[in-house]
C-alpha cells in the first residue's frame, strides 16, 4: 500500500515537472523575467492577443482557366493557318461562367477529318464535339479544369508565401482555408496596416506580355471609334497606368491589347531592378526555357509592331520589338528607385497565376490585443480565487485537495499548449476560464457523494472508496459529452474558436487526472494517517 | 458547511410551473426573432464593416455622425465602446456599403472622414494611422541615416517598430505630436518626420471586414456545428442509456439553444462567432448536467425497484442537487468573472455562458427529467399497461461496474 502510494506520488511529480518544461522550457535564468521570456517563447500568442492582420481571399481560378483556353486558342489558330485549314471564327461564348469552353465556327467541310485529327493531336487537354453547320466545340477535359484551378490556388499560395517572406513578418500563416472553394488564409502577426500588406500582394497579379494593337488614346470613345465602333474578337481595351512619371498627374491612357498573351508571370525565371545606360532605373527580367521559346516566337513573328507589358490587367509599358528577343528582356520607363526594386521583387516571387478577391480583413491593433490578454489574465485570476475560496470554506481540507488540483489541472492545461504548440487565443483563455469552472465539478461530484456514503454510516475509507467508484462513472460521461462539443467546435470553428476549442478539452483531459488520480492519492495519504474511527474534514 | 442537505422538494409536482416558465422564456425569445429584433447577427455571420476608434480626447457622436454623413455613408451605427475612460467609439456599415469588388471601401471612407472632421494638415502624413510597415516604406524612400545598403529595410523596419511600440504601449494608440518620438528614435529620423508627419487626435485600433460570400458560409457552418452537436450527444446518451434518455436531454439543450438565441434577440446583442462557440459549449454543459441526474436516475430505478418512476426521478435529484446547485453556482461565478473582468471583446461570449448556465442548469432538472417521466406515462396510457421503471433498466455493463 505504502510503496504503491511512494509510486503514485512519483508520477503526481513526474507529470508536473513535464508539464513546467512544457510551459517553460530550459530557462536562460529563473529571475521573473527570464522566466516570463521563457513563457512567450512557448506558448504562442493567437493573432487576436499580439495584434496583427488577418486576411482571407478567393483566388479566381477562373482566370487561369481563361489564360490557358487563350493560349490554346493561340495555338490553334497557328495551326490552322499552317494546315490551311479555313474557318469562319474561333471565338469564347462565355469567358465569365465558362472559360473552359472555345467555339470554332464555319470550319470548311473538305478539311474536317483534318480539324479532328489536328485538335485531338495538338490539344490533348481538350475534348471536341461537333455541332450544326459545321461548328465544333473544344471544352477543357473536367479533370484538367479541376487540376488547373488547384495548381492555381497552389500557385498562389507559393507566391504569397514567397512575397511575404521577403517582408520579414515573423511567423506568418499562408494557408489553404477550408470553409470555401480556392480560399486562402492569410494571418500576419503584428503587422497593422492591410492596405500595404494589399498593395504587395495585389501588385503580384497578373503579369503578362501581350500584343499592343492600337493605341494610346485619350479615352475608352476616342479608342471604339479608332476601331470603327467595335473591338476586333481577339482584343480588349486595357487602361494605361502612367506608373512613373512621378509628381506630375498624367491624365489616363487606353490601349488596345490582344486576348492572348505572348508569355505570363509563370515564365519568368529571374527579374532585377538595375539601370539602363543613360542611367534610369530599369528591370532586367529572364524566361524559362519554354517561356523564352515561345518568347521568341512571338517577337520574331512581330517585329516592327508593339508589344505591352501589362501587369494586374494595366499597361504599364508599351514598346516597339525591334528584333527577336529569346530569353531576355528589360522593362524600362519613368520608375524611381523604390518602384523599380518593388516590381523586381514582384515579379522575382512569381506573379499570381489567377487574381484575388478579398473576402475578409480584420486588423486587431497591438494595444488592444495587450487589453486583451490583461482583462482576460484579470478575470481567470477572480475566478480562480473565487473558486478556490469557496471550495477551502465549504469542504474545508478536502477543500485543499481540490484547489491543489485545480492548480495543478491549470499547470498541466498550459503544458499541453506549450508542447504541442497550440495558438492561445482570447476564447482561448476563456477557455482556460472555464476549465477552472468545469474541473471543480469532477471535485464536487467525488465529495458529495463522499459525504452521502458518510451520512449513510459507512467509515471515512469505505465513503472515500466507494464516493470515487460511484462518481467515476459519471465523471467519464460527463467529460465525454464536453470533449465531443469542443471537437465539434475544432471541426467547424476558425482561428479564435480553434483556440477555446484546444484549451477546453485540454484542460478537461488534465482534469480528469487532477480530479480522479491526484484526489485519490492525496486522499489515500491522508487516511493512511487517520486514527481509526477519526472524522474526516470535508 | 452544506446547504442542501436531504432536501425533499417535490420537482414533478411542479411540472407545470415549469413549463410555463419555459414556454413564456422561449415564445418571447422565438417573438423577437420572428417579430422584433430577428437573430441579430453579428459582423461574422452578415458581413458589413467595423471600425474601432480611439480618441485623444472624449469623442463627440455627433460631431463624428456629421462627419460620415458629409462622407456619403448611409446611416451608419455609430455608438461608444468599452469603458468610457478609453474614448472609443464603433462604427458600423451595414452590408450593402460593403463593396464587393473593394472590401475595404467602407473603411477607408470612415478614416478618410474622421480626418477631415479633425485638425488636418494638407499633404501630411497621419502619424497615428500609419502602420509599421508604411512607416518603413517611407523611411526607406527618404533615408535619413543615409544607409542606402541592403540591410536599410531591416534597420528601418525596427526603427519602424519602435515607434509603433512606443505609440501603443507608451501612449495607447494615440500621440499628441510628433515630437512625442523624441528620444525614441534617432534625431535625423524625427527630424524629416516632423516635417512629413501630423498627429490626428485618433487612431483605428481594430476593424472586421467581412464580404457577404463569407457571411453566408459561416452561418450555414454554425447550423451545421449546432446540429451536429445536438446529434452527436443524442448518438452517445443512446449508446449509454437508453433513446428516450438521449431524446429528453437534447429537447433539454434544445430548449437552452432557443432561450439563449432567444435572449441575445430580445436585448439585441450581436451574435458572433464566439457566441455560438457560447452556445455550443453550453450544449456541452447543458448536457453534463442532466447526465448526473440520469445517472443516479439509472441507479436509482435499480434500487427503489418498487416505487414509481415519478419518485424515483424526485429522489434523484434531491439527491444531486447539492452537487447541481454548487458546480453550476461555481461556474457562473467563473464565467461572471469573466462577463467583469474579462474586456468588452469577450462580452457577447461571456454574456451567453452567463444566461445559458443559468438556463442549463435548470433545463436539466425541470426538462429533461420531467420527460421521462412524461415519457413513461404516455407509454402506459398508450399501451393500457402500468408504468413499467424497468424500461428504462439501466444495461447489464452498467450493472457489472456499479
Amino acid at each position: 500500500m505504502i510503496k504503491n502510494q511512494t509510486i503514485k506520488v512519483v508520477i503526481i511529480i513526474a507529470v508536473l515537472i513535464f508539464a513546467l518544461f512544457g510551459i517553460f522550457g530550459i530557462p536562460q535564468s529563473f529571475t521573473p523575467s527570464g522566466l516570463l521570456a521563457a513563457l512567450q517563447q512557448r506558448i504562442h500568442l493567437g493573432l487576436d492577443l499580439k495584434g496583427g492582420t488577418h486576411l482571407i481571399l478567393q483566388v479566381q481560378v477562373n482566370d487561369a482557366i481563361n489564360a490557358d483556353t487563350d493560349r490554346a486558342v493561340e495555338r490553334l489558330k497557328d495551326d490552322l493557318k499552317a494546315k490551311n485549314i479555313s474557318y469562319a471564327e474561333i471565338v469564347k461564348p462565355d469567358p465569365q461562367q465558362h472559360p473552359d469552353v472555345v467555339i470554332i465556327n464555319g470550319v470548311s467541310p473538305q478539311s474536317i477529318a483534318d480539324f479532328r485529327s489536328l485538335v485531338s493531336d495538338r490539344l490533348p487537354d481538350y475534348d471536341l464535339t461537333s455541332g450544326a453547320n459545321n461548328s465544333f466545340t473544344v471544352t477543357m477535359k473536367p479533370s484538367i479544369v479541376k487540376d488547373t484551378k488547384a495548381k492555381a490556388q497552389q500557385q498562389a499560395i507559393e507566391t504569397i508565401r514567397n512575397r511575404i517572406d521577403q517582408l520579414g513578418v515573423s511567423e506568418p500563416v499562408i494557408q489553404e482555408h477550408g470553409l470555401g472553394d480556392y480560399q486562402i488564409l492569410v494571418q500576419l502577426p503584428g503587422v497593422d496596416d492591410p492596405a500595404r500588406v494589399k498593395e504587395i500582394m495585389q501588385s503580384t497579379a497578373m503579369l503578362e506580355i501581350r500584343q499592343a494593337l492600337g493605341g494610346p488614346y485619350t479615352s475608352e470613345q476616342e479608342a471604339m471609334q479608332a476601331n470603327g465602333g467595335i473591338l476586333p474578337p481577339n482584343a480588349v481595351l486595357m487602361k494605361g497606368k502612367n506608373i512613373g512619371a512621378t509628381g506630375q498627374q498624367n491624365a489616363d491612357q487606353y490601349w488596345v491589347i490582344s486576348r492572348a498573351s505572348a508569355v505570363s508571370g509563370s515564365d519568368l525565371r529571374t527579374a532585377d531592378a538595375g539601370r539602363d545606360e543613360n542611367g534610369r532605373p530599369d528591370v532586367k527580367f529572364t524566361l524559362t526555357g519554354e517561356g523564352g521559346r515561345r518568347f521568341a516566337a512571338f517577337t520574331g513573328a512581330h517585329v516592327g509592331e508593339r508589344l505591352a507589358v501589362v501587369l494586374d490587367n494595366k499597361v504599364m509599358e508599351v514598346a516597339t520589338i525591334q528584333e527577336q528577343i529569346h530569353d531576355e528582356g528589360r522593362i524600362t520607363g519613368a520608375f524611381t528607385e523604390q518602384q523599380t526594386q518593388d516590381l523586381s521583387l514582384t515579379l522575382r516571387s512569381g506573379a499570381l497565376p489567377a487574381g484575388i478577391k478579398y473576402l475578409e480583413e480584420r486588423t486587431v491593433g497591438p494595444s488592444l490585443g495587450a487589453d486583451s490578454i490583461r482583462a482576460g489574465i484579470r478575470a481567470a485570476i477572480f475566478g480562480m480565487v473565487a473558486v478556490m475560496v469557496f471550495m477551502l470554506f465549504y469542504y474545508k481540507f478536502a477543500g485543499i485537495n481540490a484547489d491543489l488540483g485545480l492548480f495543478l489541472n491549470l499547470v498541466i492545461l498550459l503544458g499541453f499548449l506549450g508542447f504541442t504548440s497550440a495558438t492561445l487565443t482570447l476564447p482561448g483563455i476563456a477557455g482556460v476560464i472555464l476549465t477552472i469552472g468545469m474541473g471543480v465539478d469532477s471535485n464536487v461530484l467525488i465529495f458529495e457523494r463522499i459525504r452521502e456514503e458518510l451520512r449513510h454510516g459507512k467509515t471515512p475509507p469505505q465513503a472515500v472508496d466507494q464516493g470515487f467508484k460511484h462518481a467515476w462513472i459519471t465523471i467519464v460521461d460527463t467529460h465525454v459529452t464536453t470533449i465531443v462539443s469542443a471537437i465539434i467546435l475544432f471541426l467547424f470553428g476558425t482561428g479564435p474558436v480553434r483556440g477555446f476549442a484546444v484549451t477546453l478539452s485540454f484542460g478537461l483531459l488534465a482534469n480528469l487526472f487532477t480530479s480522479v488520480f491526484v484526489s485519490r492519492v492525496i486522499f489515500d495519504s491522508i487516511l493512511s494517517r487517520h486514527q481509526r474511527g477519526e472524522a474526516l474534514s470535508i | 458547511m452544506e446547504l442542501f442537505r436531504n432536501t425533499n422538494i417535490d420537482f414533478l409536482g411542479k411540472k407545470w410551473y415549469f413549463l410555463a416558465f419555459s414556454l413564456v422564456f422561449s415564445v418571447a425569445g422565438l417573438l423577437s426573432i420572428f417579430f422584433w429584433h430577428g437573430i441579430p447577427f453579428g459582423v461574422d455571420f452578415k458581413g458589413g464593416t467595423l471600425v474601432y476608434v480611439k480618441f485623444a480626447e472624449t469623442p463627440d457622436l455627433n460631431q463624428i455622425r456629421s462627419a460620415m454623413d458629409r462622407a456619403g455613408l448611409k446611416d451608419p451605427k455609430i455608438q461608444r465602446y468599452g469603458e468610457a475612460g478609453n474614448n472609443e467609439v464603433l462604427v458600423a456599415l451595414e452590408q450593402r456599403e460593403t463593396s464587393e469588388s473593394a472590401l475595404d471601401q467602407g473603411k477607408n471612407t470612415i478614416i478618410k472622414a474622421l480626418e477631415t472632421s479633425g485638425p488636418q494638415q494638407e499633404g501630411k502624413l497621419d502619424l497615428n494611422n500609419t502602420g509599421p510597415s508604411s512607416l518603413q516604406q517611407y523611411l526607406l524612400s527618404k533615408d535619413p541615416l543615409h544607409l542606402g545598403g541592403i540591410d536599410a529595410p531591416a534597420k528601418y523596419l525596427v526603427i519602424a517598430q519602435q515607434i509603433d511600440d512606443f505609440r501603443n504601449k507608451q501612449h495607447g494608440g494615440v500621440l499628441q505630436s510628433v515630437s512625442d518620438l523624441k528620444g525614441v528614435v534617432p534625431a535625423e529620423v524625427l527630424e524629416v518626420m516632423q516635417g512629413d508627419f501630423y498627429t490626428s487626435n485618433f487612431a483605428v485600433r481594430n476593424v472586421e471586414i467581412v464580404g457577404p460570400q463569407v457571411g453566408g458560409q459561416l452561418r450555414k457552418q454554425a447550423l451545421w456545428a449546432t446540429l451536429y452537436s445536438l446529434a452527436g450527444m443524442l448518438v452517445y446518451l443512446w449508446f449509454r442509456f437508453e433513446l428516450i434518455y438521449g431524446v429528453g436531454a437534447v429537447v433539454a439543450c434544445f430548449h437552452d439553444t432557443i432561450i439563449t438565441i432567444g435572449f441575445f434577440s430580445l436585448l439585441n446583442k450581436d451574435i458572433t462567432l464566439t457566441v455560438i462557440a457560447a452556445i455550443l459549449t453550453l450544449i456541452g454543459y447543458s448536457m453534463n448536467d442532466t447526465i448526473v441526474v440520469y445517472d443516479r436516475i439509472r441507479e436509482n430505478i435499480k434500487l427503489l425497484r418498487r416505487e414509481n418512476l415519478a419518485d424515483v426521478v424526485n429522489k434523484s435529484i434531491n439527491q444531486t442537487l447539492s452537487r447541481t446547485i454548487l458546480t453550476s453556482g461555481l461556474t457562473f461565478l467563473t464565467v461572471l468573472s469573466l462577463y467583469v473582468f474579462g474586456g468588452e471583446v469577450l462580452r457577447g461570449f461571456s454574456l451567453a455562458l452567463v444566461i445559458g448556465i443559468l438556463i442549463g442548469t435548470y433545463s436539466s432538472i425541470a426538462v429533461a427529467a420531467p420527460m421521462l417521466v412524461a415519457y413513461q406515462e404516455w407509454r402506459a396510457q398508450k399501451t393500457g399497461r402500468a408504468a413499467l421503471p424497468a424500461a428504462s433498466a439501466p444495461r447489464e455493463k452498467v450493472k457489472a461496474k456499479a
